[in-house]
């Protein structure tokens, strides 16, 4: 079966379905989620609860005049909403969904997710760049600053996991945790001492919610000063990628939140594990991304990089030099 | 469909055409832009006791390049007219106008001899699809509007028309 050439075949398309369905009805969770959260419905009279409202946002988005302004830098403002689609949907390649489920073990499959993660900041980079607009390049810029200042106490989180873990394999990362909840890795306990790896969930939480460009971080896409940000020439499906990329990065981060904490495809109880888990999990944290959104306001610049280089960073390294200590010393 | 003139092909797609009228119809985007008091009333239409989201209209996109419809919702000055053009010009085709309210239709309460300053009805200058007549009109008759508009579009319409008794 490993060698087998059905086994691409279906991984490929039974990720590109995984991906399609989520980055198409994760809009509408995303809508029915806010109208349900300012006391509205929400999308209703389009098909059973606005089920097809995706459908018809597809439609329309796909049928759109594909407007390309003058003065743009052709190949760059094409490529980039793609850059954004392809490195999300290429590093679900490397996410134990359950034993065995998993396109292709790699060793180092922690470092290759974050390798890919880093390249949808690329996108957004080349987009706002391309577009030659100014609200777009100040889009452009500051996604760039809040990625840099937020991938380094994200990275240095992993580290610890890393560390208690022994391993960057995401699959053995997650069988190291089988048994219930308390083999999480955020209820860790080591040597009969406990690990307070719940700090490093938290950390790495708001680090996701930040790479991820959504609000209360979404400096991108700043619609009260900076019009749509980074999207703000694309019409038609371009736009539309550059929404999709934005949920399927969501999916990514509650994956890897899951299986680096939450112990993967492992039942709390310790019965029945499999898939199902992990997806009741990831839809559980991406729900909680949309409550964020819909709930609080948008922070400004400088203070989220505030947050970041004198809150975050020093905690996240204090976190690792303590665990460091615990996992030596006791 | 839509504002401009299409010549009609020798090949005809009759059910892709009203799969992408049903579609375009459902998911019409407005563009978040107000110019007067009748923006008020249609943010009222966007909260909680109209909820336009309920036909997935409530999706108001900042940039003109992703809105399909633009609601003009107030008096156009003179002095505000050229943007107001502009920002027609960017939007992506196929796009609609609704003129919401006695001055955009035409002029309102400012269509008097020597008015200087008010743009007599957003039609002056842009193919408008839809008037909404009000001062300003209740969130109940932009939802109408819209439902029109989804009417010419589609050439159905959503749901019986409430005939005043």
């Amino acid at each position: 079966m490993e060698t087998s050439i059905w086994r691409p075949i279906l991984f490929l398309v039974g990720i590109m379905a995984f991906a399609g369905v989520n980055a198409a009805w994760l809009g509408w969770c995303e809508r029915k989620g806010a109208g349900h959260i300012q006391r509205r419905i929400g999308p209703k009279e389009v098909g059973p609860y606005g089920l097809w409202q995706p459908l018809a946002d597809g439609i329309k988005l796909m049928t759109k005049q594909l407007l390309v302004p003058q003065g743009v830098d052709g190949i760059l403002f094409r490529v980039a909403p793609v850059l954004m689609m392809i490195p999300a949907i290429t590093s679900m390649v490397a996410i134990p969904f359950s034993e065995g489920l998993q396109a292709r073990a790699i060793d180092l499959s922690v470092l290759l997710i974050f390798a890919l993660a880093s390249i949808g900041m690329m996108a957004i980079l080349l987009g706002g760049w391309a577009s030659n607009n100014k609200y777009s390049l100040i889009s452009a810029a500051r996604s760039v600053s809040q990625n840099i200042a937020y991938e380094i106490p994200m990275l240095i989180t992993v580290i610890t996991i890393v560390m208690v873990s022994g391993s960057m394999n995401m699959e053995e990362i997650a069988k190291d945790q089988m048994g219930g909840f308390w083999h999480w890795n955020i209820f860790r306990v080591e040597n009969g001492t406990f690990l307070y790896m719940w700090i490093s969930f938290l950390i790495f939480f708001i680090c996701s919610v930040a790479e991820t460009n959504r609000a209360p971080f979404d400096m991108a896409e700043a619609e009260s000063e900076l019009v749509a940000g980074h999207m703000t020439e694309y019409s038609s499906m371009g736009f539309g990628l550059f929404m999709m990329g934005e949920y399927l990065n969501i999916v990514v981060g509650a994956c890897l939140t899951t299986v680096l904490f939450l112990g993967g495809w492992d039942c709390p109880l310790g019965l029945l594990p499999g898939v199902w888990w992990f997806l009741l999990k990831i839809y559980i944290l991406i729900f909680s991304f949309i409550w964020i959104r819909w709930t609080y306001p948008r922070t400004q610049i400088y203070k989220l990089l505030n947050l970041s280089w004198k809150v975050l960073i020093p905690f996240s390294l204090v976190n690792l030099l303590v665990t460091a200590v615990f996992l030596k010393v006791f | 469909m839509g504002t401009e003139k299409v010549p009609s092909s020798i090949i005809q797609f009759a059910s892709l055409d009203k799969l992408l009228a049903l579609g375009r119809a459902n998911s019409l985007w407005p563009m978040t832009f107000g110019l007067a008091c009748c923006a008020i009333e249609m943010m009222a239409a966007g909260a909680g006791r109209f909820d336009l989201a309920r036909f997935g209209a409530e999706v108001f996109r900042p940039s003109p390049r992703q809105s399909d419809v633009m609601i003009v919702a107030g008096t156009i000055t003179k002095k505000m007219a050229p943007a107001v053009k502009t920002l027609y010009d960017q939007m992506a085709e196929p796009k609609w106008v609704i003129a919401m309210g006695n001055c955009a239709i035409s002029g309102g309460p400012f269509k008097f001899d020597k008015n200087y300053s008010v743009v007599e009805g957003a039609d002056q200058f842009l193919p408008v699809d839809v008037y909404i007549p009000g001062c300003p009109p209740r969130p109940e008759a932009l939802i109408e509007g819209i439902l029109v508009l989804e009417e010419k579009i589609t050439g159905k319409r959503r749901w019986p028309r409430v005939v005043p008794t």
